[in-house]
């Protein structure tokens, strides 16, 4: 289908969010071209009119519950796993200046 | 002790021969003695293993009769278990301690099962060697240079060197009964939907379901019975009663219609397995089994489907960590972008990266026509080959891989050569349909797979056929001379 630069897998891993190392982009680089060959065999098949198929069994969909509250506070258990916190909120950089 | 099963150990535990304590004991030596050598443990437990033996023993003594009460098993590590570090096999949770249980832990500590601790696995499950986990490789016990397979490497290894009776795996291209069939040991995937996904990390969500592995059929009869059934918490599980699984193992497989799979006898087949494979079928024909060929022409794109499938839902599924609420996170960030960016690329490894790049990829403007909708299209033309076939036989038989244990580095250089591991197994998943893989003989020395794959739902025949093949057979009961 096409063939990737390494301008492409730099934009790749900003969307993903992943910063790679300069060893890491050839790497990846030259495995993504490996596996977009490999997934480019489905070109050969011949899909017109086949509906995609999402959910692996037919005619179930994802249930849906009552709209109510369910969930007690647990905030201070939960944010035991946390690297920065701080009166029971969550700390990141400074967003606005 | 070590080498029973556990319907022995249950039988052994009602009959007072000896006490949890006494068998949790006896197998925590095992594997603390054995994990330098074979790595199949994230984490050993032995201080919350010996609590719950001594409570199951209590609860034994209070007259409760569940037939896994005290019985000692191992959890995979992507399984959230309370208190518990669960890492998935990646630094980006290497310090996360779970606050809650996944589903399948909580049935399973209420059936009085014992956890002994916390089965290595390839990072986020992403492997088929698991040579990718964060905490090392695993070694197989059949021969320790070469892979246990991936990526439920850790638990297969502990069942095949008898470290743990059972333990619980879970299989999103063949993560349970690919390394089943590496380590000679019997692996169920069930249905899509029959085994809760509640907290059991999440990789590619239409694909992931969790299982077990064991040494026989029957034993995973008894744990699917626990561990499966309707979860209002997990919005694909299904709503069906749970049969009694071990009910029907025992039944004759007279005039039952097995499809031989054309498609995985064609090209990369391991002779010498093929001939175990063979004879396998030969074995079951003569207990009455019809056997006739089944062509899936469209299963050959199953590898490729899947490699844009997964990596998609991967990608979206580990957007979580950004180390900001757990997991892994970057020192002195400069910017939000920064730490999100820094925290990914240094919590994850190659091969998450490979995936959470390629999925990215696959859903961006431009492409997603062409590779996702095209995939999902793809995945329509297997599941009708499979729903096809299975108007014509009742349970399909193949090999569970093309090649026994490979060597532990000579695949990790090329991601492709790696995927097409999993050429046999993937099918399944992307139909949902549940499948074995048991030990089916030697080739070269290593053990060879069986793999049996039924309509949705059918996870009571595929037990039958192996119960009735194990009764007729000893792979099952092989074990490396080293661990017996």
């Amino acid at each position: 289908m096409s063939t990737l630069s390494r301008a492409d897998i730099e934009n790749i891993a900003h969307l993903a969010r992943l910063a790679l190392t300069e060893n890491e982009v050839p790497a990846q680089l030259n495995s993504l071209s490996r596996i977009i060959g490999l997934v480019g065999e489905l070109e050969k098949a011949a899909t017109a009119g086949v509906e995609p198929m999402s959910h692996p069994l037919p005619g179930l969909a994802a249930r849906l519950r009552e709209d109510c509250v369910t969930e007690s506070d647990h905030h201070r258990l939960y944010q035991r796993n946390a690297p920065q916190v701080e009166a029971g909120l969550y700390l990141v950089p400074r967003v606005i200046e | 002790m070590h080498l029973q099963t556990v319907a022995g150990m249950s039988a052994g535990l009602a009959a007072g021969r000896y006490s949890s304590l006494e068998l949790t004991r006896a197998l925590l030596e095992r594997v603390t003695r054995l994990q330098p050598e074979l790595n199949a443990f994230i984490s050993i437990e032995a201080e919350a293993a010996l609590a719950a033996a001594a409570a199951a023993d209590a609860r034994r003594a209070a007259g409760e009769r569940n037939p896994l009460l005290g019985v000692p098993i191992a959890h995979k590590d992507i399984f959230c278990a309370t208190g518990s570090r669960t890492s998935c096999g990646s630094k980006m949770l290497a310090n996360f301690v779970s606050p809650y249980d996944a589903t399948v832990v909580a049935k399973l500590r209420t059936a009085g099962v014992v956890s002994l601790g916390k089965t290595n696995m390839d990072e986020f499950a992403m492997g088929s060697s698991n040579e990718t986990s964060h905490f090392g490789p695993v070694r197989n016990p059949w021969d320790l240079t070469r892979v246990p397979g991936g990526s439920s490497g850790g638990s297969a290894a502990a069942v095949a060197a008898r470290l743990v009776p059972a333990a619980t795996a879970t299989d999103t291209g063949g993560s349970i009964r690919q390394p089943a069939a590496l380590c000679g040991v019997t692996g169920l995937k069930p249905t899509y939907g029959r085994v809760s996904r509640y907290g059991m990390i999440a990789f590619a969500s239409s694909l992931d379901q969790g299982g077990i592995i064991t040494t026989t059929a029957e034993d995973a009869a008894l744990l699917l019975g626990a561990m499966a059934g309707f979860d209002p918490q997990d919005s694909t599980s299904v709503e069906l009663p749970v049969p009694d699984y071990a009910a029907s193992l025992d039944q004759p497989l007279a005039g039952l219609k097995i499809g031989l799979l054309k498609e995985f006898f064609e090209q990369g087949l391991d002779p010498a397995i093929e001939t175990q494979i063979r004879a396998a079928l030969q074995l079951l024909q003569q207990q009455g089994a019809l056997l006739r060929e089944v062509s899936l022409p469209n299963l050959p794109l199953s590898v490729p489907t899947y490699y844009v499938v997964a990596p998609a839902e991967c990608s979206s599924n580990l957007a979580r960590f950004d180390g900001v609420r757990y997991g892994h996170r970057c020192e002195n960030p400069r910017d939000l972008t920064d730490l999100y960016k820094r925290s990914r690329g240094e919590g994850f490894g190659t091969e998450v990266k490979r995936r959470i790049m390629t999925g990215t990829y696959v859903l961006s403007a431009g492409y997603y026509d062409a590779y996702y909708l095209k995939a999902q299209r793809v995945r329509q033309l297997i599941a009708d080959d499979f729903r096809r076939a299975f108007t014509e036989v009742d349970v399909l038989i193949g090999p569970t891989t093309p090649t026994v244990a490979f060597e532990l580095g000579s695949k990790s250089e090329d991601p492709v050569t790696m995927y097409l591991n999993d050429i046999y197994t993937i099918g399944a998943n992307l139909a949902g349909l549940p499948a074995m893989s048991i030990p089916c003989g030697f080739a070269s020395s290593l053990p060879a797979g069986l793999q049996i794959i039924g309509p949705h739902f059918s996870e009571q025949k595929l037990l039958n056929v192996a119960h009735r093949y194990q009764r007729e057979t000893d792979w099952h009961t092989r074990v490396p001379e080293r661990y017996r």
